[in-house]
């Protein structure tokens, strides 16, 4: 019974990794750049749920709508602002640029926020759930559903849609994706606004789970989100999927069964070990590049 | 119906280009032939958009290429197969198809399009659900010529498609673009295989390291001592 307790609490961080880390995936994907601001949109998703919610008075739903947006149209900003300008220079530029962007949204929010915590509204008040015997927290299985939902959709689109194999297309071979007439920025920006959007619904989530948010608070999750996208097989969307549940699988039965303080050096082992094992990640593949 | 003059292009200190001038009338097959690194290939990435002239002008049918981004190119009617191929690997050929329809708008056109190409390429019909990066050499170049023909191009640019491909194979190839210019699309054949690319062509220009260094009628030029030992091996 604590194993299963267990193993619901890590599907339940694991499914907010996942979400988080196909942000990571889908734009190394494309652009080959780690974006290491992608942490710090969990951070605005959730300052702006918070404020719309505590200080607006929005119900959860519009609250979240609201934080998809902005952070959908942030994300497509801060690509076009600070990467495209960058985009045909050595890939250190934008690496560096990034953590510039992760700075500057961090302390703009302390600005604006001050660097103190704050706590994050409960947005269910209802009670468990119970499935066999197992209460289940609601905001568990609300967090599990949306977001494998979300990654069944993401899934379909890439596989079926038009937008989604010409995201395919310009991620495997850039310039012969432009040879068909695929407009690279357009797609770059639909990758940018998905991968941030996402971050949003996983940033309303976490802090619903964690409920103190502070300007730097993205840094974590982003951290394990990124390991999980590695972990996984960077670039390769399932793998992103698998590492987030991995990640937090191991997180939570090492918190339950070993100890709290060493449920990071588990995770960071598991990487070192898969990487050792699979330079590539579980489900990645090389890449051989082209101009 | 494309007007090539005084391009020059750079890959940063590396001057490739120096001012190359030449044109393709409506229906014609010309060939741009010349040794590795004259900068065939960057002659045609240029005119595709995907690298910047540094100065000179290309016109394709009233539009200033220079000015336009590659999506906008291919929307015009000026479609490229790259050199090697270039099919994307890991999407079945079905998929690279579509892709190379990705400009047209309508449905209709486009099943249209794939009944043109399976016509003109049964093989790829039979493999359709099949990764493109399982397909053989040869298959893959049928494909590269398959997908660049779904944009419907005015103007076809192929960049050494028979590279890396046995006689037989070559000599479909060649026939291929033959019946698609008889279609009444028109070619820039790029060919380090002179005597293939002079024998389908119409005219051809001589490329040496970033100059056009000779040009003419494409069986003048096969019979001309100069080509004949610098490209033809005699
Ligand atoms: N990305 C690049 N960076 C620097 N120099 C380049 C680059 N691409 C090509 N060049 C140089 O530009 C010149 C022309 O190259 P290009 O690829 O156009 O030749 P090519 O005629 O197509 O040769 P090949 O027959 O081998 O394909 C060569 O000297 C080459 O070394
Ligand atoms: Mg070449």
């Amino acid at each position: 019974m604590i194993v299963l307790r267990q193993l619901i609490n890590g599907l339940h961080v694991g499914s907010i990794y996942a979400l988080i880390a196909l942000g990571y995936t889908m734009v190394y994907g494309i652009v080959k750049l780690i974006n290491f601001a992608h942490g710090d949109i969990i951070m605005v998703g959730s300052y702006v749920a918070m404020v719309l919610m505590a200080q607006a008075g929005l119900p959860f739903w519009a609250a979240m709508a609201a934080s998809m947006a902005l952070c959908g149209i942030l994300g497509v900003t801060m690509e076009r602002v600070a990467y495209k300008p960058l985009r045909s220079l050595p890939r250190i530029n934008s690496l560096i640029t990034a953590i510039g962007v992760s700075l500057l949204l961090q302390n703009t929010s302390q600005l604006i926020f001050s660097p103190n915590p704050q706590p994050f509204p409960t947005a269910f008040k209802v009670p468990p759930v119970s499935i066999g015997g197992l209460d289940i927290g609601f905001i568990t299985l609300f967090t599990i559903v949306v977001s494998v939902g979300l990654m069944l959709a993401l899934q379909a689109f890439v596989r079926a849609t038009k937008m989604g194999k010409a995201m395919r297309a310009v991620s495997e071979d850039m310039g012969a994706a432009q040879l068909m007439g695929i407009n690279v920025n357009t797609t770059v920006s639909v990758t940018f606004a998905i991968g941030s959007v996402l971050a949003a619904i996983g940033a309303v989530l976490y802090s619903s789970a964690y409920p103190s948010i502070a300007p730097t608070m993205g840094s974590l999750p982003g951290l394990k989100a990124f390991i999980a996208a590695v972990l996984g097989g960077i670039g390769v969307l399932p793998g992103a999927m698998l590492g987030g549940f991995i990640m937090g699988v191991a997180e939570s039965l090492t918190k339950g069964f070993i100890s709290s303080q060493l449920a990071d050096a588990v995770v960071y082992g598991i990487l070192i070990v898969v990487l050792l094992v699979k330079p590539s990640g579980i489900l990645g593949r090389r890449t051989n590049e082209k101009v | 119906m494309l007007s090539v003059k005084g391009l020059e292009v750079y890959y940063g200190a590396i001057h490739a280009l120096h001012g190359v001038s030449f044109d393709v009338a409506q229906g014609e097959i010309v060939s741009l032939i010349g040794a590795n690194g004259a900068g065939k290939s960057t002659v045609l990435k240029t005119l595709s958009g995907l690298l910047r002239a540094k100065n000179g002008e290309a016109f394709f049918m009233k539009h200033s290429l220079r000015a336009m981004e590659p999506h906008s190119i291919v929307q015009a009617g000026l479609a490229q197969v790259p050199e090697g191929r270039r099919v994307f690997q890991q999407m079945t050929v079905q998929e690279n198809l579509e892709m190379g329809a990705f400009t047209q708008r309508d449905r209709a056109a486009i099943e249209q399009g794939f009944e043109h190409v399976f016509a003109r390429f049964p093989r790829l019909k039979e493999r359709r659900r099949q990764l493109a990066g399982t397909l053989s050499g040869g298959e893959q170049q049928m494909l590269a010529m398959g997908r660049a023909l779904m944009s419907v191009p005015k103007l076809l640019m192929l960049d050494e498609p028979s590279m890396g491909l046995s006689p037989i194979l070559v000599n479909e190839i060649f026939s291929i673009i033959a019946e698609v210019s008889a279609s009444g699309t028109t070619i820039l054949l790029v060919e380090q295989n002179a005597r293939m690319a002079l024998s389908i062509a119409h005219r051809a220009y001589v490329l040496e390291t970033g100059r056009i260094v000779m040009s003419g009628d494409a069986k003048e030029l096969l019979g001309d001592d100069a080509i004949q030992k610098a490209y033809l091996g005699h």
